[in-house]
């Protein structure tokens, strides 16, 4: 049997490697990076310069908690119709929901900003028509919508997940006792759908407040997202410093709320992953 | 309730599927607007295979979509044996945590972080490129491994261990054991866990457009450089052929998959027949 132990510790050890080669020292850069200038001294100066950003963080904050609250909004019941459904179909709309998120983030952001845009689909009807132009690309709510719109999918499937996976007896068990549909969705459904709604919030809720394409593409490079900010320092190998700062900030307040939330989601295997 | 939850499942999806549909259509438009369709043209995908720079770029990304999900899988799974075996709780549970990193964090800051790792190593050991091809594929694979050891994890829980035990018995080593009994049931996992890393490598825009350099541009990334400052149609054209490619690979794999379930059902109704039969 001691080979056999030998074999099995083994089979991990190539992993282990890669792992702590590319997985954790790179995070030790960043660290590193965040708190020394561009010299290599050590330095508190990136961290406590971070006061300046404070705006783009409460922006960034505020577009990402609107857009997972819409996505909430919306999921929720998509995600309630869907499991409703005759099985046959279930199937078929899945996919057409899980068709969108194979293609690449980058077509989806842009297919909308080809309606929004000034010289784009829905303001050309709109001249056609004779009204006045709608200036949408550049203002708060587009780059919300494009939030939405590209991270909705996310929250409909673990949701929908959880509660397909529902014990149908708990429903029969609370109409028996007296319950109306209302009552059902309010005191059974959502309360046991919790963990898929936890996974759907991350799901939504991490990309959006690190995303910089949506910004740079809807927001007309007039809203400046913790994400546009971090891409923009890194462009410049003098400033690697606050963007190392800047990324470790968040990076901790994301590990932060998500190991929070894995609290009130007791079992970590629910729609956590989605293919 | 029903006409409600039709007309809003059909609402939702309208808003889904309106954009990506109007700019399918508007790649096949003879004018280079967005506003008017003057007629059907192809020119925009004449205009796109001309272009050298995105065929290169097709090139690169297929080169790692490969070569990353069979790293990642051929690492990913003798990691999932490992972990699984692992008999001391504290220390699986902390190679998984760090497994799971890259899956947890935003992908800005692990983009970031190996871009500062690649070139802070690279500027130690004085070379002229740290970024490039073997920095993309370095990031691709992990990035892909935590995808990997997740599909292939549950399997090996799922395993029945006495016939593992039954082939140590009966005179295998342990690597026989491994690529004789528990290769094969671990393969649809393993199938799994390549495509899910096949299509995550060609998909990837965030960590590459850290990693990369202007030398070694992936799809993503050319859509990228080209969307940056002008509404190209030939985009649309690009745009529309991923999309294209996507949905038929879908069908495929839902078609492939409903099939082999018929067939699994057909021999399990099969087999009930005959077992009713004997008694």
């Amino acid at each position: 049997m001691k080979t056999g132990n030998l074999f099995r510790k083994a089979a991990a050890a190539p992993h282990i490697l890669w792992s702590v080669m590319f997985i954790v020292f790179p995070l030790l850069f960043v660290i590193y990076f965040a708190f020394t200038d561009s010299y290599g001294n050590f330095t508190f100066d990136n961290i406590t310069g971070l006061s300046g950003y404070t705006n783009t963080f409460i922006l960034s904050i505020g577009f990402a908690l609107i857009a997972t609250v819409v996505c909430i909004l919306i999921g929720y019941p998509l995600a309630y119709f869907i499991s409703k459904t005759a099985p046959s179909k279930q199937k078929i709309l899945i996919v057409l929901l899980m068709l969108p998120m194979w293609i690449n983030l980058l077509i989806r952001t842009y297919s909308l900003m080809s309606l929004l845009d000034n010289g784009g689909l829905i303001n050309g009807m709109l001249s056609n028509l004779g009204l006045p132009k709608l200036k949408m690309v550049g203002t708060g709510g587009a780059v919300i919508l494009g939030m939405i719109y590209d991270f909705l999918p996310y929250m409909v499937l673990p949701i929908y997940t959880t509660m397909t996976k529902l014990d149908q007896r708990y429903i029969e068990a609370a109409r028996d006792l007296g319950c109306n549909n209302f009552q059902v969705l309010t005191k059974v459904i959502i309360p046991l759908t919790v963990p898929g709604i936890i996974s759907g919030i991350t799901m939504v809720f991490v990309p959006s407040i690190s995303t910089f394409y949506i910004s740079q593409k809807l927001g007309g490079g007039t809203f400046d997202l913790i994400g546009d900010t971090i891409e923009r320092q890194f462009q410049n190998e003098l400033t690697y410093n606050t963007g190392a700062a800047i990324s470790l900030i968040m990076m901790i307040l994301i590990l932060i709320s998500l190991a929070v939330m894995n609290k009130f989601a007791d079992n970590d295997e629910d729609g956590g992953i989605i293919v | 309730m029903k006409n409600l939850s039709r007309f809003y499942i059909g609402l939702i999806f309208l808003l889904l599927f309106a954009p990506i549909l109007v700019l399918v259509v508007f790649s096949f438009n003879t004018s280079g607007s967005t506003t008017h369709f003057a007629g059907l043209s192809l020119k925009w995908y004449f205009e796109l295979f001309k272009d050298k720079v995105a065929i290169k770029a097709l090139e690169n990304s297929l080169f790692l979509a490969v070569f990353s999900s069979l790293i990642a899988t051929l690492i990913g799974t003798f990691a999932a044996l490992g972990i699984d075996r692992m008999r001391n709780k504290k220390i699986q549970g902390a190679i998984k945590t760090v497994t799971n990193i890259p899956m947890m964090n935003p992908d800005i800051v692990t983009g970031v972080s190996m871009m500062l790792f690649f070139v802070a190593v690279g500027g130690f050991l004085h070379f002229s490129n740290s970024l490039g091809r073997t920095s993309m594929l370095i990031a691709h694979v992990t990035f892909n491994l935590p995808y990997v050891i997740l599909s292939v994890l549950p399997r090996f829980k799922q395993m029945d261990s006495h016939l593992s035990e039954a082939a140590l018995d009966l005179g295998c080593t342990p690597a026989q054991t491994f690529f004789k009994v528990e290769l094969p049931s671990l393969a649809p996992g393993i199938a799994a866990g390549l495509m899910l890393a096949f299509t995550l490598s060609l998909d990837d825009f965030v960590i590459s457009h850290f990693v990369s350099s202007p030398d070694f541009v992936t799809l993503p990334l050319y859509v990228y450089n080209q969307t940056a400052h002008e509404v190209k149609y030939s985009m649309y054209a690009l745009c529309t052929i991923i999309i294209l490619t996507v949905l038929v690979l879908l069908l495929l794999i839902n078609f492939a998959n409903a099939d082999s379930l018929k067939k699994l059902k057909g021999k399990k109704a099969k087999r009930a027949k005959k077992l009713a039969g004997r008694d």
